[in-house]
């Protein structure tokens, strides 16, 4: 099996995957993120607790679930019971990680998944909200997993249907979102990107291997905070690339 | 309460509490009367051109497809949608039966955007759409079940989800902070598919619940699918699992397999190639129409679908579940 190379989906699963800590909530939406639990918990997160919007809570992720309502998403897991208690278990502040994806993100991490264009006559309706917003809102750090080039990453997204900082520091707060939540992580299929203590805008963290900080910047629509310090990050191990590929997404429906 | 934000979407139901509680007194049975009807009955009974429409889970998980399907056969008009759905709603969509909708989110999961949600949106035909977070639908029937005409909430506040909705924000009048204001949420009709139900309308279902219990008690009419129909008995002997009771109920319709191409838990599997016959289908106008000929115009009836699908066929999705 050829394990020396990967594809980008497989990269950011990878990645995606070891940021999500053993032991602890993390709301999960349909695609990647499920990838990302699926692996972790087979690595190095045996109990990670996934959270669906629809009801599952600590399920088993044998097997890659299709739908964020369908039985894959309870599987042996703790508890099986409804979106409000799930969203309301959010609100409350019972759960510290959100994965989500978008078509669109700005410097402040906020998301669109609601249409290109203009809202009443758009160029693509695309899917809406969904629980992003609800994600992005009330957990406590928000993941975001995007593919990167500028027609995603981009100066101003054409909706905000997730909120990340707003317009920077203290926006999330005015607006009356909980204090302490928001966007912590972008994973790219170049980069791990993060968000400045202070101006709450995007900040390089670190680039993928055989990545250089020169096509991040090319690839990115707006201006990046870059340290003085890149980080690289380690490639797709063997052991991780066979786990994706022979359990967690053998029909290769993602990857 | 101070106001200090308004969506400028469009108010499509108006959450009036007095009328639905007169409603729920005068049309809704108390009584334990025989529901089961056909699809055919409870569609053209329960639903009118106009109405204001909720289905329940997703368009591939326990959904009332049967249901679904013929609403479209008997082309029910003009329908004003809570938008949260997959298969049945892309039906709808791709028939020109939508006139206005609450959106949280249409699609089609792991096989991406809708196409037919872009050409209905795209092209104008649907001229309303409001937009929502996932939990603020689910919260606005839960208001409407709480017989409140609104609910605060800490979702959609400082995005254009809120800007596009029809929600408030207002200051909490008791800490001063900024809250997001849902209307509740009352539908005409709902409709939900359970695993079962006896013929007053006593439902169980298994697994997650999604937001059947809020969507039942939000609904002036309410039609459950089953894929049994249960002795009374058996309800009386484990009331705790009826999450949903009689009186909430107007119409029992016996569908198995009511959730194909869906799946329905610890039942059967979803059909796949069936979805993805759909997915490739809906690309095209004149393909999504093929579609729409075969599985639906072009059978009479619920029973006439499962013929079509074959036994066989639907033998083996249980069969996928038995071997788990």
């Amino acid at each position: 099996m050829e394990t020396s190379t990967y594809n980008p989906t497989e990269l950011m699963i990878c990645i995606a995957s070891r940021l999500m800590e053993d032991g602890t909530t993390a709301f999960i939406g349909t695609g990647i993120p499920m990838l990302a639990a699926s692996l972790a918990q087979k690595m190095h997160a045996p109990n990670l607790i996934p959270i669906f919007e629809f009801g599952g809570t600590g399920a088993i992720l044998e097997r890659l679930p299709l739908a964020v309502g369908e039985q894959r998403t309870f599987n042996k897991a703790l508890a099986a019971s409804g979106i409000c208690d799930i969203m309301e278990t959010a609100q409350r502040g019972f759960i510290e990680y959100g994965f989500l994806g978008g078509a669109q993100i700005d410097p402040y991490g906020n998301l669109n998944s609601t249409v290109i264009g203009d809202h009443d006559h758009p160029k693509v309706r695309l899917p809406g909200s969904g629980g992003a917003n609800d994600v992005g809102s009330h957990c406590w750090r928000t993941i975001i997993i995007m593919r990167h080039d500028k027609r995603r990453f981009v100066p101003q997204v054409d909706f905000i249907t997730t909120p990340g900082y707003l317009t920077g520091p203290g926006a999330r707060e005015e607006a009356g979102l909980a204090p302490g939540t928001g966007p912590y992580r972008v994973v790219s299929n170049l980069a791990l990107l993060g968000f400045h203590e202070e101006s709450k805008r995007m900040t390089l963290l670190a680039v993928h291997p055989g990545v250089t900080v020169e096509q991040v910047v090319e690839n990115t629509g707006f201006a990046l905070i870059i340290p003085n310090h890149v980080g690289t990050n380690e490639a797709p191990t063997p052991e991780e690339l066979r786990i994706l590929r022979e359990e967690v997404d053998k029909e290769r429906l993602y990857i | 309460m101070e106001v200090v934000e308004s969506g400028i979407g469009e108010l499509i139901q108006t959450p009036d509490i007095n009328s639905f509680r007169e409603w729920n007194r005068q049309n809704k049975p108390k009584a334990l009367v025989d529901k089961v009807m056909t699809e055919q009955e409870a569609i053209a009974r329960f639903v009118h051109d106009g109405d204001y429409i909720g289905t329940e889970l997703y368009g591939t998980v326990r959904c009332p497809m049967s249901l679904a399907r013929e609403l479209v056969r008997q082309g029910k008009k003009g329908l004003r949608i809570a938008g949260q759905g997959v298969l049945e709603l892309d039906l709808w969509l791709a028939a020109g039966l939508v006139e206005k909708l609450d959106i949280t989110y249409i699609g089609l999961e792991v096989y991406g955007i809708s196409p037919s949600l872009r050409r209905a949106v795209e092209s104008g035909q649907v001229g309303t759409t409001v937009e929502w977070s996932n939990a603020a639908i689910a919260w606005r029937f839960k208001a409407a079940a709480m017989g409140v005409p609104f609910i605060p909430v800490r979702s959609m506040l400082g995005s254009d989800t809120f800007n596009y909705s029809a929600a408030k924000v207002v200051r909490c009048p008791f800490t001063g902070q900024k809250v997001c204001l849902l209307p509740a949420l009352i539908l005409d009709v709902g409709m939900i598919h359970v695993h079962r139900a006896d013929r007053y309308g006593n439902a169980q279902i298994e697994g997650i619940s999604g937001f059947a219990f809020e969507l039942a008690r939000a609904s002036k009419r309410l039609i459950i699918s089953a894929e049994e129909i249960i002795p009374t008995e058996e309800i009386r002997r484990y009331p705790d699992r009826t999450i949903i009771p009689y009186y909430l109920v107007d119409a029992v319709v016996e569908a198995p397999f009511g959730s194909h191409p869906g799946e329905m838990v610890y039942l059967y599997e979803r059909d796949e190639e069936l979805i993805k016959e759909w997915v490739e289908m809906s690309k095209e106008s004149e393909t999504t129409q093929e579609y729409l000929d075969r599985y639906i115009y072009g059978v009479k009836n619920h029973a006439e679908y499962l013929k079509l699908i074959g036994e066989e066929r639907l033998a083996y999705l249980k069969e996928i579940v038995a071997r788990r």
